[in-house]
């Protein structure tokens, strides 16, 4: 059974969505995503200061099976990919909601409201579904 | 759902995450597929790969047959449990499938087909073999496994009775042998040491068990196309196919034009690409040397020279860095750049295979 934290945001696509104090946001690819992928070998993370908008592709992660797009949760500028992917792509895997954060973004005005994120709880519903 | 093979339910038990594969369903990984890649390279793996294709050939004119059917020339098969790899090609020279051929008997020869191309392979040898006399069959009622890595014939060994054991341990190397109702044979496809055995199906599943109990870890395709990349081996409908020919394959070695009197299937069209020097284009290894992971059909640039296109790529666990097959302009020197997402990266080209006996291989 996935791990599903019960503080975080989900989209259907298997990214999660932390709120932070500052009022920016991490994110980055569910427990359940990782699992699926298996062993990841490289991350491509955005550069700060590029504009995404929702749903657009803006990180890759791979493993030795294959290549996955990671979509924006929601829009925003992006204030950091995580630098530590570069060298241990494998920390996605190992930390999947805490060291393996993909990137940090600043919402933009009203983006976070509009966006159409999950509870922990309709997001089990989705991977119950799936049948994961 | 997909054809099963004998160990299906075993798989499963196993934890094994289930794919299809030509039509059948197979483990692609049971736990990590870089841990079950390291397994083989460094002590030793059991994959199942029973859905390949097992026919037996019988009668007095097999040896000709098969001088008609194969690129590679079976009159090299003089001792017996030999085996050779061949393509085998249609009128234009492309490639139907790859293929080991046992040399058993002088009236009985094994063949092991690709599981994605048996249906067309089994009418194509029927077609030939009807001319010859020679009676096919599928041996649907054999398992097979993969046992390679540096430990792999040593822990398959204990498989066996002492006599077959011994007889087992004294194999050469490409060379099988009918041990009581099995067939071991010193082949593979990982680039390390190893066995290849066919038993009957009901024997698949305790084999198995004993071989995690000795410690040989349960392997998956995953692994397998990971170590046979690294070990410069082709896939067939990845880095040729009927639309491509030996020479732009890198499987020129395979090819036996000599003796010039055999009259092998697709020779015509051969020695035309050879007339006219030689094949536009030619299968090389890369490594990449930016980060990133090369995949199949990503777009190769070749300065001055033009483009070609990867036919297989991955990381490679053990060495760390991403390497691929791709084929190129015959010009092709030593430096490429590939297209990943947009961005131009770093290759260099290197003869395979990329790693051998758990090495780095290539320079």
């Amino acid at each position: 059974m996935s791990n599903v934290p019960a503080d975080l945001k989900y989209t259907k696509s298997h990214e999660w969505v932390r709120t932070l104090a500052d009022g920016t946001v991490e994110i980055g690819i569910t427990d359940h995503a990782q699992h699926a992928l298996g062993d990841l070998v490289f991350v491509e993370v955005p550069e700060a200061g590029r504009t995404v908008k929702a749903d657009e592709p803006c990180a890759v992660v791979e493993s030795v099976k294959a290549a996955s797009d990671v979509y924006a949760p929601l829009a925003g500028a992006i204030t950091a990919g995580n630098p530590k992917l570069a060298d241990a792509p494998e920390t996605v895997n190992t930390d999947p909601y805490g060291e393996g954060w993909l990137m940090r973004m600043r919402p933009a005005a009203g983006a976070l409201d509009s966006a159409e994120l999950l509870s922990a709880a309709d997001y089990q519903k989705v991977l119950a579904a799936e049948g994961g | 759902m997909g054809r099963k093979t004998p160990l299906f339910s075993l798989h499963q038990e196993l934890g094994a995450r289930i794919v299809d594969f030509g039509g059948w369903d197979m483990p692609v990984q049971y736990s990590s597929q870089i841990g079950e890649h390291h397994a083989v390279r460094r002590a030793a793996g059991v994959f199942d790969v029973s859905h390949m294709c097992v026919v037996d050939l019988k009668g007095p004119r097999v040896r000709a047959l098969l001088a008609q059917l194969l690129a590679n020339d079976v009159g090299k098969l003089k001792a017996a449990g030999k085996a050779l790899y061949s393509c085998m090609l249609n009128e234009r020279g492309g490639v139907i499938d790859d293929l080991i051929v046992y040399f058993l008997t002088e009236s009985w020869f094994r063949a092991v087909v690709n599981a994605g191309t048996r249906d067309k392979d089994l009418a194509w040898i029927r077609r030939h073999a009807a001319t010859f006399g020679v009676e096919v069959t599928e041996r649907t009622d054999l398992a097979m496994l993969a046992i390679q890595g540096p430990e792999a014939r040593a822990k398959a060994a204990q498989l066996l009775t002492a006599a077959d054991a011994a007889a087992a341990l004294e194999l050469g190397v490409f060379v099988g042998r009918e041990l009581s109702s099995w067939f071991v044979a010193r082949t593979g496809y990982t680039g390390e040491d190893g066995f290849e055995i066919m038993m009957p199906a009901a024997d698949a599943l305790p084999a198995w068990r004993k071989l995690n109990a000795l410690g040989v870890a349960s392997c998956g395709l995953g692994a397998r196309d990971t170590l046979r990349l690294e070990a410069g081996m082709n896939l067939y409908g990845n880095d040729m196919d009927e639309n491509t020919e030996p020479y732009e394959s890198g499987l020129g070695w395979t090819v036996a034009l000599e003796p010039r009197a055999r009259a092998f299937v697709g020779r015509e069209a051969l020695e035309a690409i050879r007339a006219r020097g030689g094949p536009a284009a030619k299968l090389v290894g890369l490594v990449l040397e930016d980060r990133g992971v090369l995949r199949g059909h990503q777009k190769v640039l070749v300065a001055g020279v033009g483009a070609g296109e990867i036919t297989s790529g991955t990381f490679s666990p053990t060495l760390e860095c991403s390497i691929a097959l791709a084929r190129v302009p015959a010009a092709t020197a030593d430096r490429v750049q590939v297209d990943i997402r947009g961005k131009l990266l770093n290759a260099k080209v290197v003869k395979p295979p990329f790693v051998r006996f758990g090495k780095r291989a290539y320079s």
